[in-house]
């Protein structure tokens, strides 16, 4: 079987979707060459006009693409930097988010926004580091963080095809992870469906993007004390609540990892949508990054922020001993 | 007998005219919640330009957007059960005043942030060339948003790419209560120059003077031609929200009001028809209004089970907040 990266992965699910829709087209910063080898050979393969290298102005863009979808296109805008959804959240939100409510369902907006590399990319420091997806979750945009390569190009084939803006979240510590795929068997991922990466009885590791891997790590680690479940929720919003309860209602236990900032971050709301539904045997636990951080540049300094193994480790490890 | 096309135009204004002034009572007897911004004094820009456009050109406008939306070709009844909150209003009753749209005419929305709708209908008509055809799209806004980022870097991106967008920025010289002079460095068309775009200044209180340069803008953009800008130089006559009919706000000479309302568009395009034809239009445009009001206060309230129908188009629902 051919070894798939997670960015190819990309790559293909942006190809497959142009060849199968001409409305579908690219825009953003140095995308004609590629710079972050996502759209690699896509210039080549359908030209100029489906591939778009913008000024930098992205709010105009992240605008434009919503009114080119008012008029039935289906735009991609790849954000060179997690942090610029800082600077179109406005855009994003009061824009392209609101339009089919505010008109009473006279439009849609089907952006995706992909932000390859988000999170920590160890050495960028603080303002190229952020791992935004909390917010969009918390406005109610649909937010997917996929783990795996398969993962990656099924959720973005669907990101693409969905009638609402999707906000697409590639993690940095994720797009050089490279998996055994069946490139026939590669297919769309549905929106708000999670998926049990490793059955387990004890307790129910909600994992979200690069942290899966750690979630897995882990668990492979203390199998002979903890037999884990690994929940990887791949969209944050809708999230998958059926899927979720259904893993604790077994297990009875619930650690998050998060590289959300701690307050109002998604393991926030993980656990406040699973104990409103389920009795837990143990107060959940959740690991994430410390409150309002802001990723110092130092590698050291940089992993001490960042939600670690050994961390959720110890998480798990409590709440085995709290009940 | 009167030029058709100056009859077109003074209904446009007279019908603007009433509608705000009908919309104005009707946020004084508390039919319309949250007050509205009157475009009094201003209808001739409306006119004049959706005058210069087809049914498949698009505009876009602003918080003061009723004119524009009215211009465009909405049926006046289901704007005012709109600003109602009526399920038979043009969103359902899910806009009010500052998000009125009819895509079917080509109003792809009244935008209530301020210099937003520049890059929107950027590419919504890059979107619709992309297709063949001709359709220009115009997107309108105050003189307040000409110092928005947003808006100059849509400028940039639609002078770059050749979309053919009309700018039109109605300078009626506030922002609320900031004057032009404190707001604006350089000048408006300026800003138009600096990105290579065609820029031109036209008397907003006359609605033939706007719908004469807007055609000629337009037939450059069919013909081929890039974005083109026109500031329009009007006043406006009222408040710049209904509040300010409560809470009087301090900002503008008595003798400068008087002076801007002496140039009143309906008069200016009212003086170019004969007595007749002005009376049977005015009496045309009360019964429309007047049905218009009947339909709009007929209106059935939108279900609250329904406040968050059409949140997304994708058919998802969100959780409740119960
Ligand atoms: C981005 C943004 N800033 C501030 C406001 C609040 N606001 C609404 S209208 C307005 C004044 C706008 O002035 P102008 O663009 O000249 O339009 P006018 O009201 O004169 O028609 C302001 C400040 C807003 N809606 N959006
Ligand atoms: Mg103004």
């Amino acid at each position: 079987m051919p070894r798939l990266s997670y960015r190819r992965a990309l790559t293909r699910a942006l190809a497959d979707e142009m060849t199968r829709d001409p409305d579908v087209f690219l825009l953003g910063e140095d995308i004609r060459v590629a710079a972050s080898n996502v759209t690699a050979g896509l210039l080549k393969r359908f030209g100029p006009d489906r591939v778009l290298d913008t000024p930098l102005s992205e709010q105009a863009f992240t605008s434009f693409a919503t009114g080119a979808a008012l008029l039935g296109t289906r735009p991609v805008i790849e954000f060179q930097i997690p942090s610029l959804l800082f600077l179109v959240f406005e855009q994003i939100v009061n824009h392209a988010h609101k339009f089919p409510l505010m008109t009473g369902g006279q439009c849609a907006v089907p952006v995706t926004y992909l932000v390859p590399g988000s999170g920590s990319r160890t050495g960028w420091a603080g303002q190229h580091s952020d791992h935004p997806y909390s917010l969009f979750a918390h406005v109610g945009v649909t937010t997917v963080v996929p783990a795996t390569p398969a993962d990656a190009y099924g959720l973005l084939v669907s990101a693409v095809r969905c009638d609402d803006p999707v906000v697409v979240f590639a993690p940095a510590g994720a797009m050089e992870v490279r998996a055994d795929v069946d490139l026939a068997a590669l297919v769309p991922v549905p929106l708000g469906r999670g998926r049990v990466h490793r059955a387990g009885d004890d307790v129910t590791v909600v994992a979200v993007g690069h942290l899966v891997h750690d979630a897995l790590a882990v668990a492979e680690d203390i199998a002979d004390q903890v037999s884990v479940e690994v929940f990887d929720p791949r969209t944050l919003y809708p999230f998958d609540w059926d899927g979720l309860w259904e893993s604790v209602s077994r297990t009875g236990r619930l650690v998050v990892v998060d590289d959300s900032n701690r307050a109002c971050g998604i393991g926030a709301e993980v656990i406040a949508g699973v104990v409103e539904r389920v009795r837990l045997v143990a107060p959940p636990r959740r690991v994430t990054r410390p409150d309002g951080a802001v990723l110092p540049f130092a590698p050291a300094l940089d992993r001490a922020v960042q939600p670690g193994r050994e961390q959720l480790r110890a998480a798990i490890q409590n709440v085995m001993k709290d009940g | 007998m009167t030029d058709p096309e100056e009859v077109r135009l003074y209904r446009t204004v007279r019908l603007i005219r009433r509608f705000e002034e009908r919309a104005i009572g009707l946020v004084r007897s508390g039919h319309i919640v949250g007050g509205i911004h009157p475009y009094l004094g201003q209808e001739g820009i409306a006119a004049g330009v959706c005058a210069a456009l087809r049914a498949d050109d698009v505009v876009a406008g602003t918080h003061r957007g009723h004119g524009h939306v009215l211009a465009k070709g909405a049926d006046p009844a289901r704007m005012l059960a709109e600003l109602c909150g009526r399920e038979n209003g043009l969103n359902r009753g899910r806009g009010g005043s500052m998000h009125a749209a009819d895509f079917g005419v080509g109003v792809l929305g009244a935008n209530a942030i301020v210099g937003a709708s520049g890059a929107i209908m950027t590419g919504a008509v890059w979107a619709a060339r992309r297709r063949g055809g001709d359709v220009v799209g115009v997107s309108f806004f105050g003189d307040g948003a000409v110092n928005e980022g947003m808006l100059l870097e849509a400028f940039n991106l639609a002078a770059l790419w050749r979309v053919p967008v009309l700018f039109v920025c109605e300078n009626n010289g506030y922002a609320t209560t900031m004057p032009v002079d404190g707001a604006v460095a350089g000048t408006i068309t300026g800003r138009a120059e600096a990105f290579g775009m065609p820029a031109s200044v036209v008397d907003g209180q006359d609605p033939e003077a706007v719908r004469a340069v807007t055609a000629a803008a337009v037939a450059r953009m069919r013909a081929g031609g890039g974005p083109e800008l026109i500031e329009a130089r009007t006043y406006r006559f009222d408040a710049h929200h209904t509040f300010e009919h409560a809470v009087r706000l301090d900002y503008r000479p008595p003798d400068e009001v008087a002076r801007g309302r002496s140039r009143d568009p309906v008069e200016i395009a009212g003086a170019r028809l004969s007595d007749a034809d002005r009376a049977a239009v005015d009496a045309e445009v009360e019964t429309t209004l007047d049905a218009a009001v009947e339909f709009a206060l007929a209106g059935p309230e939108p279900d609250p089970a329904d406040a968050l129908a059409y949140l997304y188009a994708s058919g998802l629902t969100a959780r409740g907040g119960g």
